[in-house]
């Protein structure tokens, strides 16, 4: 394949196209990674603001509960009878938040879109090694998205069992109305949507070990690629295993089998069920669920990583340090799901193996969070929009980082367990972090993507107003948890006890409808600037590696000549002896410069 | 037709914005050329920066000020408790300084080393001794707190036969709890949901004819003798649920198909607690609050003034009521508590 292309790739007028492209092999069909990636960042967007809408519309039910309002009534209809929220679409729009966040914006379109534009471009390829299989997993992706938005129109109301699905609640109509067509739709969708990511996964592994252009050795890898290529790993180990869970558990449903149920009387009769049981589920489910955070987190630190060290104008510090921290974090990662299970009902020596494991995992992320913060000591900032939300990841993933030593601990972990305590630690740590290194993705790599620039004002006061009503909504979370207060109540009012956080409800509303509001400016930033945004430079941050050296105007092969060699790791950022402060990964060494051996 | 009106003007609302934010773009045209942040955006940013810190030691101290008299940090009513809290508490000291110092260093430095044209980085690639320390400084500190962690998770885990505790049945169905006293013979008698029959009242399913089950007593509210160790055998009749105890530090999930276990030791009255003076400051404001929503409360019907008293919560998403799956826990003197469960039903006087 690649051969082919390259023979094609010598000749000078390569922007004459020998296969003539159509709108649809363009724009709709695409092998080409640049526009899978671009269709994977503009569903992902779109999936957020569905997600993000959700979460509005429960935060103010939970500030204001039970109180009529006009959105309600216009936007969830029969679910909303004069405008009052209704307590199953209430777990539903959690539910589906949930999933929709965690799956189809933080999986999908942050790894889907920067391992797709990054990779090839990073490593020096014309494309994936199968461009073919990359469209599937793109269509599949965008299928099971489909499924999954519609999913919310069922008659007896979407999955509302959290996105969890924790049988018997998820296996049971008659327990939850949600659990009859809207789960269904919900486990075919995410049957799709694993589908898409293993094939995506599998691809991004195969290209970075196959592809990489002449004198790319492992050690002269960016750490985007890096992490694309772990998460990658991670993502093929773990969620085949949460697909066998949604297996068993359409079997359960549907053909009356037991693996996760036994000994149910609900609504006046005994089920047929015997021998499952709940807990082999959780066991599946987090075999899957905790390495996903992992999933997510890990690209964005790549990104901020490189984006650190491009904006600083300096080095990546400990470069070793920081792969051996992401192989160390994607193999203890895949050993720590039981801290979800702390009170399950789990044997409780179990629980104090995985506390052991769960807080060693404590150890590469402070060495990676004061990496990077080394790596802005005494550098030359640029802060660029892509910056600020890169130095906001750092922030947000060490406030949230830390109340992990609280969670992890299985004595703590009983009494903070499933409360507000939680909402606030994983939202910081995997929720905003992600979504800031997704933002400081997209602020970076537009210029690559779109051949535009972004407005830089309309990006800091993204930025700013983001990053405000993010603690805003999220830190005094952590109280409110620490007062008891469990997740996923529809309203607090029957219990006196909660009284006294009524107020601390609201405020975080506000701020939550706030920060809503504000991503307006981003979505106005990214799609004017397509159409309208300023022309980029070739190299417009000055940055040193491949994907720069591409011509703005996308072509199909990425690079018109022949693909460039690599000399030098890709952080030459202020390297004594050179007039600029940055030396292009191409560059061949001076006569006397010596590689740096790190 | 307010719905729709409703879309529209959220809608307008929308366009409004959008229309504000490119006013914001056009009124820039000719103000800036480039894209790239320029050294007075380096600096106006690297001022922004520090104000960010001072912004998040603000919402820091307002959280502690407002939301942190930390419940579950003091007064816990269990013997357990004590040793939950003090581990909290070193964690939460480890944390705050950890977090106070960290955020000081990335915004200070980002704020420090903000851009200007003709500066040059410095070029620091490595430092195999600076990483070493971070490295060996988390592993000690995570050490101290495994240990302490794992002892304090085995003391509550490890339930001790010798101490004879009470065992007690706490059974959950969507949306409520009951409890199961074993009696005399502190065993519980032999239950399953096949055997439940809603006819005969017999709504756990205990088997009729087990001699274990002839002086049980079956209530929907928990009471327990202070000092007296208790253990909870959980059980769920149809999905999962979680029984949590957020004074006694105690929470654990009820399996269906499967029985659980917790056990504690209550060591503070629900008399004493309501005499207890962080608590007496709690309940006075959290009245005040209720005073302010008169109307509405008393329209819910529930009792306007509230009185502390501790509570089983459901923790475990279960469906529609979730919400509202509690059960009052009343904590009392042996004499008190054997006066109570006199007046009780056993098991088999209790059916049709």
């Amino acid at each position: 394949m690649s051969a082919t292309i390259d023979t094609h790739g010598h000749e000078e007028d390569h922007d004459v196209h020998h296969h003539k492209e159509t709108f649809i092999t363009k724009y709709i069909f695409s092998i080409d990674h640049k526009m899978i990636a671009k269709q994977y960042l503009i569903t992902g967007t779109i999936m957020g603001v569905i997600g993000v809408l959700m979460s509005i519309m429960f935060r103010m039910q939970i500030a204001w509960p039970e109180k009529p309002n006009l959105l309600f009534e216009a936007l969830l209809g029969k679910w909303a009878p004069d405008g009052v929220m209704d307590a199953d679409i209430y777990l539903a729009l959690v539910t589906i938040h949930g999933t929709i966040m965690v799956f189809f914006v933080l999986t999908a379109g942050l790894s889907g879109t920067f391992s797709n534009l990054l990779i090839p471009l990073q490593i020096g390829a014309r494309d994936m090694a199968s461009g073919f299989l990359n469209m599937v997993s793109y269509w599949l992706f965008f299928l099971s998205s489909v499924i999954m938005v519609c999913s919310l129109f069922v008659e007896a109301g979407p999955a509302a069992a959290g996105w969890t699905i924790y049988p018997p609640l998820s296996a049971l109509p008659m327990a939850s109305g949600g659990s009859g067509l809207g789960m269904t739709m919900w486990l075919v969708s995410m049957a799709i949507f694993i589908a898409s990511s293993l094939l995506g996964s599998l691809n991004y592994i195969v290209t970075v070990i196959n592809l990489r252009t002449k004198g790319m050795s492992m050690t002269r890898l960016p750490l985007t690629i890096w992490a694309f290529f772990v998460t990658a790993v991670i993502g093929v180990v773990s969620f085949p295993v949460l697909l066998s869970a949604a297996l068993l558990l359409i079997m359960d449903r549907s053909f009356g089998t037991s693996f996760f149920l036994s000994d149910i009387f609900i609504q006046g009769e005994v089920l047929h069920y015997q021998g499952g049981s709940p807990v082999l589920f959780e066991h599946l489910f987090w075999f899957l669920g905790h390495p996903e955070v992992y999933i997510v987190i890990l690209p964005a630190m790549g990104l901020v990583s490189e984006i650190m060290a491009s904006n600083s104008r300096k080095p990546i510090f400990g470069y070793r340090a920081m792969i051996a921290s992401i192989l160390a974090i994607a193999f203890l990662s895949t050993i720590v799901w039981g801290h979800h299970m702390f009170i399950s009902g789990m044997n409780p020596f179990l629980g104090s193996v995985f506390t052991f494991t769960t807080l060693l995992i404590a150890i590469p992320s402070a060495v990676k969070a004061f990496n990077w913060i080394t790596t802005i000591w005494k550098g030359n900032l640029q802060m660029n929009p892509a910056m600020l939300f890169s130095i906001g990841f750092v922030s947000t993933f060490i406030t949230g980082g830390l109340t992990g030593i609280i969670l992890g601990d299985s004595a703590l972990d009983i009494n903070v367990h499933d409360t507000y305590f939680v909402i606030a630690h994983f939202h910081l740590v995997m929720g905003i972090s992600a979504l800031y290194g997704m933002f400081a993705g997209i602020y970076h790599w537009y210029p690559k993507m779109f051949g535009r620039m972004m407005n830089k004002n309309l990006g800091y006061l993204h930025f700013w107003i983001t990053a405000i009503c993010a603690y805003g909504v999220f830190f005094p979370m952590h109280f409110i948890g620490m007062a008891g207060l469990p997740r996923r109540y529809y309203t607090n009012s029957n219990f006196p006890l909660f009284d006294d956080l009524a107020n601390a409800n609201v405020i975080i509303t506000l701020f939550a409808i706030v920060g809503g509001i504000a991503q307006i400016v981003y979505l106005y930033n990214f799609f004017s600037s397509m159409f309208f945004g300023k022309k980029a430079e070739q190299n417009p941050w000055r940055s040193t590696t491949l994907e720069w050296t591409t011509p703005v105007k996308h072509i199909h092969g990425n690079w018109p000549g022949a693909i460039p060699h690599v000399y030098r790791w890709s952080y030459d950022y202020s390297k004594p002896g050179h007039d600029v402060d940055f030396v292009p990964q191409n560059v061949p060494l001076k006569e006397g410069e010596e590689e740096l051996q790190h | 037709m307010t719905a729709l009106l409703t879309i529209i003007i959220v809608l307008f609302v929308a366009v409004a914005l959008w229309q504000m934010v490119k006013i914001f773009d056009l009124a820039q045209v000719g103000t800036t050329t480039s894209q790239v942040a320029d050294d007075h955006d380096n600096k106006i940013n690297g001022y922004l920066m520090i104000g960010f810190l001072i912004f998040i030691y603000v919402i820091t101290i307002l959280s502690f000020w407002y939301l942190g008299d930390l419940p579950l940090m003091s007064n816990s009513a269990s013997e357990h408790g004590v040793e939950v809290d003090n581990l909290m508490i070193i964690s939460m000291v480890v944390i705050f300084i950890v977090q106070t110092l960290t955020q000081f260093v990335l915004h200070y430095f980002a704020y420090k080393y903000r851009g200007e044209k003709g500066k040059k980085a410095l070029f620091y690639a490595d430092n195999t001794t600076l990483e070493f320390i971070w490295t060996v400084i988390p592993v000690i500190v995570l050490a101290g707190l495994i240990i302490y962690g794992l002892f304090t998770w085995n003391d509550i885990m490890n339930i001790d036969e010798d101490e004879d505790p009470m065992v007690i049945e706490l059974y959950a169905q969507q949306f409520n709890w009951k409890a199961r006293y074993s009696g005399a013979d502190n065993v519980l008698g032999k239950a399953n949901v096949r055997l439940i029959d809603i006819d005969r009242a017999n709504v756990l399913g205990v088997d009729e004819d087990d001699p274990n089950a002839q002086d049980d007593v079956i209530v929907t509210e928990l009471h327990l003798p202070v000092g007296q160790p208790v253990v909870f055998k959980m059980r769920s009749q149809d999905v999962l649920h979680s029984a949590y105890m957020p004074h006694f530090r105690a929470q654990m999930n009820c399996v269906p198909g499967m029985v659980t276990q917790f056990g504690f030791t209550p060591t503070i009255t629900t008399a004493d607690m309501r005499e207890n003076a962080d608590m007496v400051e709690k309940v006075k404001n959290i009245n005040t609050l209720r005073l302010e929503r008169k109307a509405e409360i008393e329209e819910s019907g529930q009792e306007l003034i509230y009185e502390f008293d501790y509570l089983l919560l459901c923790n475990k998403i279960c469906g529609t009521s979730h919400y509202n799956m509690q059960m009052k826990i009343i904590v009392e003197t042996q004499e008190e508590f054997d006066a109570w469960m006199k007046e009780q039903k056993t098991f088999p006087n209790s059916l049709n």
